[in-house]
């Protein structure tokens, strides 16, 4: 393990923890800092046994310092609750509760959407803004101005460093499962084949990991994990040669991704088996039907979708619910379902239309609902999926 | 402890029936009475249409008076509560229940200092 590694792995630990110390994220970051420029200077021979509390007592001591230096009130009150601190904090509990507490408060919902997102990659991904930025397309300047501004905001709205109560839990859990997705999809739906945003994947993945192993009794956080598995399995197999689309049904199975697919499967039985489903716990399950054995079980498929739906009533789900209709009912009855949905500008809906009117041999309305698709398309590799399609469906006789 | 003001968004162009309002005083007299039972509650107004309201601005030493609400939107503040309390959760417990006796969004915003501290 190299220094780079221990800061991407220790970073947003070592910060929770000095969080809790020092009442205080942006101080907790600076020692945090400072303790890692100390690092690199004493770690040139060997790295110590436990990298992650090294850091931890070595911000501590650089923060007591820096706050012997300074006269505020602030700093004799931070400075007060500092050397009150009894030991190290290397036993197990405390730790992870900091870790828990930083999910929390960087998913609160005070913060924009946006802040969110950048606070947990921040904080909790270790990512600096320069890769962040990186992977969302924007200027770092953007990035660092959005993670400021939010920091400013917990310090002076008082948005609190803890785990909420039980009455507040199950809504604040959302948030923090969806700020998870979110980061996954960025990494994944962006096919340009670019490593970073790929990383944003594996990142979320790493998060969620964490968080199922802080919850482990709360089955949604399990869901999303085993989600996030099932659908990063597949994909080595999401793209051909030429980095084109390739849809679930003609995907190489033997390309998928084992390992995780076996890993997947046993946490959805387990999370199901708590009889608690949600939606994360319900699309885990989908996925887990369409990469269990040679083909997928449409039947079985529906019927979770017919659970989602009753869950989840939005026209995104009933859209891909319809898609599983078509394969179990036809795409007659799926293309009625399809045309009494309101999505406006989702390129998705045009795009499965066009793929009934398709099998209906109604080729000239799916050519014009491909149109419709590429249009709406934001993404190069989906627009280009698209017009293959489209242009397949000319040449036919 | 931190003091927050619970700020009433009110749509002046909507003007709501008497009946209403008998009803909207009842439920947010309720929760101003939770408010001091919990000992969270510092203050609360009701404040009068933004017709009747006036600005003054300075200007090179003397001042000068316009009619009407600072700034012409639709939105006006209608009335507000300052409520002591530890953490912006519990603000927002507080706002939660405001919004929902008063029927109306309510702004929650952190005062610069606790007076006293």
């Amino acid at each position: 393990m190299d220094l780079d590694s221990v800061y991407r792995a220790e970073y947003g630990r070592c910060v929770a923890t000095l969080t809790r110390l020092l009442g205080d994220i942006g101080l907790a970051e600076e020692a945090v800092q400072e303790a890692f420029a100390v690092a690199v200077r004493k770690w040139d021979e060997e790295l110590p046994a436990n990298p992650g509390a090294w850091i931890v007592t070595t911000a501590r001591n650089r923060a007591i310092d820096r706050l012997r230096r300074e006269s505020t009130r602030h700093a004799r009150h931070a400075q007060a609750l500092l050397l009150n601190q009894p030991g190290e904090p290397e036993e197990v509990g405390p730790v992870r509760d900091d870790q828990l507490r930083m999910i929390f408060t960087c998913c609160h919902p005070a913060l924009s959407p946006l802040a969110q997102t950048a606070l947990t990659l921040r904080l909790l991904g270790g990512l600096d803004a320069p890769e962040i930025a990186r992977a969302y397309l924007v200027p770092e300047a953007t990035v660092y101005q959005r993670i400021v501004r939010a920091k400013k905001k917990i310090r002076d709205a008082g948005i609190p460093y803890r785990v909420p109560d039980a009455a507040e839990l199950p809504g604040r859990l959302a948030s923090v499962l969806t700020v998870l997705y979110l980061i996954f999809n960025e990494g994944y739906t962006s096919t340009s084949g670019d490593l970073l945003r790929t990383d944003l994947s594996l990142e979320a993945v790493r998060m969620a990991r964490a968080l199922a192993d802080l919850m482990p009794d709360e089955p949604e956080v399990t869901g999303l994990l085993a989600l996030l598995l099932l659908v990063e399995a597949r994909r080595p197999a999401r793209m051909g040669p030429a980095g084109e689309l390739v849809p679930l049904a003609e995907q190489d199975r033997s390309a998928w991704n084992r390992e995780l697919i076996a890993e997947g499967h046993e946490l959805v039985r387990r999370c199901l088996r708590r009889g608690q489903p949600g939606p994360y716990q319900l699309q885990a399950a989908i996925n887990a039907v369409h990469t269990d054995g040679p083909a997928t079980d449409w039947t079985q498929v529906l019927s979770l979708y017919d659970q989602l739906l009753a869950h989840t009533p939005t026209p995104i789900v009933a859209l891909n619910r319809a898609v599983a209709v078509a394969e179990v009912h036809g795409p007659a009855l799926a293309l009625a379902i399809v045309d009494e949905l309101d999505l406006p500008g989702y390129h998705l809906l045009p795009a499965t239309r066009a793929d009934l009117l398709a099998r209906l041999g109604r080729t000239a309305e799916a050519v014009a609902a491909y149109d419709e698709a590429i249009t709406l398309a934001t993404n190069d590799t989906e627009r280009s999926f698209l017009a293959t399609r489209r242009e397949r469906l000319s040449r036919e006789p | 402890m931190k003091q927050y003001l619970l700020a009433v968004q009110l749509d002046e162009s909507a003007p709501e029936s008497d009946e209403e309002t008998r009803r909207q005083m009842a439920a947010t007299g309720k929760v101003t009475d939770e408010m001091k039972a919990a000992g969270s509650w510092v203050f609360v107004g009701g404040l009068l249409p933004s017709h009747a309201s006036t600005v003054v601005r300075p200007s090179g030493g003397t001042t000068t008076m316009t009619d009407g609400p600072f700034a012409e939107t639709k939105e006006q503040l209608g009335g507000f509560w300052v409520i002591q309390v530890d953490d912006l959760d519990q603000a927002l417990a507080w706002a939660d229940k405001c919004a929902l006796a008063c029927g109306r969004p309510i702004e929650v915003r952190p005062f610069n200092i606790v007076p006293g501290e």
